[in-house]
């Protein structure tokens, strides 16, 4: 939007940011397996919370549907890949979820608050139960298996698929839809009448932010050998990304990529270590992180950083 | 015509149960704001506490335990919401904010109940032996007549309750217009910390009901979750007498869906639900 | 050729009409004053004109066309911008950027991000609000927040502006200020439609002025006209005398 002068610390920031990715570019040469494995976990919740926050964060519309567009990539994926090229299949899912969040979202524009909520809650619960009534009928199966992909060629995929991700969320909330987006947020009427075209904006920005949920979702397929509408269209995927977002706090884009990195590291230490309390931990944690860090880790960083450098916090 | 009766019998005795699974919630989300992702646990716990009770040495009747399970609920609910959502109140700016944080704290609570129950209990598949047979001539389950009687008995309790009590008015005016009713001298948060622990209470008695009809497990609450979501935006959300009347549409709907292929039952509730939404946000009751 | 004209508007709410066959035009240039006891329809009016409602029945024709149909963006595009009644500005976005959200989408052609700041810049400036550009808006008082909801309006270079109560609220002299305002907008050729309650301003400042009451037009004419009209004399004692 405004031409940002790169400041030295910008400079800084950027060259941060190109070390990592090269550092991460270079990680399956160096180390094999499990950090491999745990990294492809991680980058996918970091597109899925990115992606919830591109339409979500702004909007105020707590969308509930990531676990439609992921999990319709789990199915395209067991469907397509091997006939096809995994690259094909990986944009054919990002493609169906795009379009599956243009119909989604042209029918639910007059709804608002906790019923747009409410809406793509049910939405998923009903994808996941018409996919398991079709299965029945069609294959007289329950789940189905996916020809598989190697564990460095997922890594791969779902690294693009992150920076892809955050490049589209960096130039949405630069431009001028950004503040197109925030404005529908903040007042949508006024919105409308400063000459924002509400409904447009609103569908493929959703729409967009489906597109990559969908190709996360396919390749995360290609690393489970069998699925199931159950394990596709998981309730988890629509909360988790929400609460990573809020964790990390949603003023910026470093706020969700840390919460989903912590959370995701979390889950998967607590899953090992205390299966049996797995959910319990995890639970509490949740509502604590709600209750008392209100705008998330970033948040409370500046609060403290600014509580040491003696000002009053960090404006709210 | 014998079919129709038969599904319009079943429908109403199912619809019973779907309304006082509903209640709890629409006074939850029309009072206090809270889309309760976690109603269903407390349904669960309620089945389990009854559950327990009947099977151990004093044998207690699952309707008498319902005189431990709805206390014991309410409790439960009045500390949640004196506690967690009180400050999420105080921590948010608009009602907005408050609504979108108070799901998914109440999602957290679904994870933290059902991880305590699966603790005490497992995983696996109980059922409460109680009043099951047949009630001659109609061939109608005699427990699900128990049950039906009690959703009626409570409800019109509840509707006492609203009209006439004290706080049952304090409740009215609060849902209608909270900064007002606070402004006339009604403690706003003792209200909706009593509300809460109704809503959960509701659950908790349901939950009792329940476990004499169908086999019990922990990870149960989903299901009545949604089913309650739906019922409460059929009625209308936080329209007490809008759940009992959704509640029975939605048991006749399932009925007739039942009747022609049961596989389709959760096809047709979600279907009835997002169509509902889309037409009529707002519900039937709804203005 | 009127620049807006409304045939037979009308708008029920229930069984109850709120606005009720009412006619009006507005000429290039003019400043339009829409006057009238509380509910008598004057915001509904502006929500039929800016497409936040639709008239059922009822026309309403801006520079020949009818935009009866249109969405709400689009009647900002063509030209008609509008404030309102209870403030409605973006809280969380510095002021400068309210602004500029007028500027980059209701124009009806492209600009910039530069030009928008620019214009953002010159409407702020016309406000006065310049000192306070980059805080955000929900930290402004009511009366600079209703000054920011104008300047947004102007950004988006509007022919027609619709002014809802902007001197609701303040002192003799924010008044005086608002009066040379809305006279300055004029001056640069936009035409105004205000809904007013402070009378000595609106008579001051309008060329012609229509009373509403319960929804109808009951008069229409020059401020010494209307002030004449005994109809409107009879329904304002009665309000004077409520309130």
């Amino acid at each position: 939007m405004n031409i940002k002068r790169l400041t030295p610390a910008r400079w800084a920031a950027s060259g941060l940011l190109l070390v990592v990715f090269i550092v991460l570019s270079l990680l399956p040469t160096l180390t094999q397996g499990y950090l491999v494995t745990l990294l492809t976990d991680i980058l996918r919740y970091v597109v899925l919370t990115v992606g919830w926050m591109i339409f979500s964060g702004p909007t105020n519309y707590m969308s509930l549907a990531t676990a439609a567009f992921y999990g319709v990539g789990f199915y395209i994926a067991a469907v397509f890949n091997g006939p096809l090229p995994f690259v094909a299949v990986i944009i054919i899912a990002g493609a169906v979820s795009f379009v599956m969040a243009l119909v989604v979202g042209a029918l639910t524009l007059r709804l608002r608050g906790v019923y747009f909520a409410i809406f793509t809650f049910a939405l998923t619960l009903m994808v996941t139960s018409v996919v398991l009534e079709v299965e029945r009928v069609v294959t007289g199966t329950r789940g189905r298996f996916v020809v598989t992909e190697s564990t460095q060629t997922a890594y791969y995929a779902m690294l693009i698929v992150t920076i892809v991700t955050l490049v589209m969320a960096v130039l949405i909330r630069r431009s001028r839809y950004g503040l197109a987006l925030q404005s529908i947020g903040q007042y949508e009427e006024a919105a409308a009448h400063s000459g924002i075209n509400v409904v447009l904006t609103k569908v493929m920005v959703f729409a967009a932010s489906a597109f990559v949920m969908g190709m996360a979702g396919a390749i995360i397929a290609t690393r489970r050998t069998y699925i199931d509408p159950g394990i596709a269209f998981s309730l988890n995927t629509s909360f988790w990304p929400v609460l990573m977002a809020l964790f990390g706090g949603m003023g910026n884009l470093v706020g969700p990529v840390i919460g989903a990195a912590v959370f995701t590291y979390l889950g998967e230490l607590l899953l090992t270590r205390f299966p049996d309390l797995y959910m319990l931990i995890f639970g509490v944690v949740l509502i604590l992180a709600i209750a008392f860090m209100p705008r998330g880790i970033v948040g409370l960083a500046e609060q403290v950083w600014g509580k040491i450098r003696g000002g009053r916090g960090a404006p709210a | 015509m014998v079919v129709i009766r038969d599904i319009i019998i079943t429908g109403l005795l199912l619809g019973g149960i779907f309304a006082l699974v509903s209640v709890g919630l629409s006074l939850q989300y029309g009072v206090g704001r809270v889309m309760n992702v976690a109603h269903g646990e407390f349904i669960m716990i309620g089945s389990f506490v009854t559950f327990w009770l009947f099977g151990s040495t004093i044998h207690l009747d699952p309707l008498v335990s319902i005189l431990i399970t709805a206390p014991l609920t309410f409790v439960i609910g009045w500390i949640l919401h004196a506690t967690l959502f009180r400050r999420l109140m105080d921590t948010s700016p608009t009602l907005d904010v408050f609504e979108g944080k108070s799901m998914l704290a109440s999602f957290g609570l679904l994870y933290v109940v059902q991880n305590i129950a699966r603790i005490i209990w497992g995983s696996q598949n109980y059922q409460v032996m109680y009043l099951n047979r047949t009630v001659t001539g109609a061939q109608i389950p005699l427990n699900r007549l128990v049950a039906l009687g009690v959703v009626i008995v409570i409800g019109v309790v509840f509707y006492i309750f609203l009209a006439r009590t004290r706080m049952g008015k304090a409740i009215r005016a609060s849902s209608q217009d909270p900064t007002t009713a606070g402004l006339m001298g009604v403690n706003i948060n003792s209200v909706l910390a009593v509300c809460f622990g109704l809503g959960v209470a509701m659950a908790g008695i349901a939950g009792s009901l329940l476990s004499t009809l169908y086999a019990i497990q922990t990870s149960m609450g989903l299901q009545y979750t949604v089913i309650a979501m739906i019922v409460v935006v059929l009625g209308g959300l936080g329209s007490v007498s809008g759940a009992m009347i959704g509640g029975v549409v939605l048991g006749i709907v399932s009925q007739i869906v039942t009747y022609f292929q049961p596989t389709w039952t959760l096809i047709a509730y979600y279907l009835v639900f997002i169509l509902l939404l889309l037409v009529r946000p707002k519900g039937i009751m709804g203005k | 050729m009127h620049l807006l004209e409304g045939e037979g508007v009308t708008r029920y709410f229930g069984g109850l009409a709120a606005v009720s066959d009412v006619d009006f035009y507005v000429d290039q240039g003019e400043i339009l004053g829409l006057i009238g006891p509380n509910g008598a329809g004057k915001t509904t009016l502006f929500n039929l004109i800016s497409a936040a409602l639709k008239p059922k029945p009822g026309r309403i024709i801006f520079k020949g066309r009818d935009i009866t149909p249109l969405p709400a963006y689009k009647i900002c595009r063509l030209g008609i911008a509008r404030t309102f009644q209870t403030v409605k500005i973006f809280a969380d976005v510095p002021v400068i950027r309210n602004v500029m959200v007028g500027a980059l989408f209701g124009t009806g052609h492209y600009v910039s991000s530069a030009q928008a700041r620019k214009k953002a810049e010159e409407a702020l400036e016309f406000v006065d609000l310049t000192p306070l550009k980059d805080i955000p808006a929900g930290d402004l008082t009511l009366a600079q927040q209703k000054r920011l909801e104008m300047a947004r309006a102007i950004a988006s270079e509007p022919e027609l502006l619709l002014l809802d109560e902007l001197m609701a609220g303040l002192t003799p002299t924010e008044v005086t200020e608002a009066m040379s305002d809305v006279a300055q907008l004029r001056s640069r050729g936009i035409t105004v439609i205000m809904i007013e309650h402070v009378m000595q301003a609106i008579m001051k400042i309008s060329d012609r002025i229509i009373v509403l009451d319960y929804g109808k037009k009951i008069a229409e004419g020059t401020p010494e006209e209307v002030a004449a009209n005994p109809q409107v004399i009879e329904v304002y004692l009665g309000e004077e005398c409520d309130a």
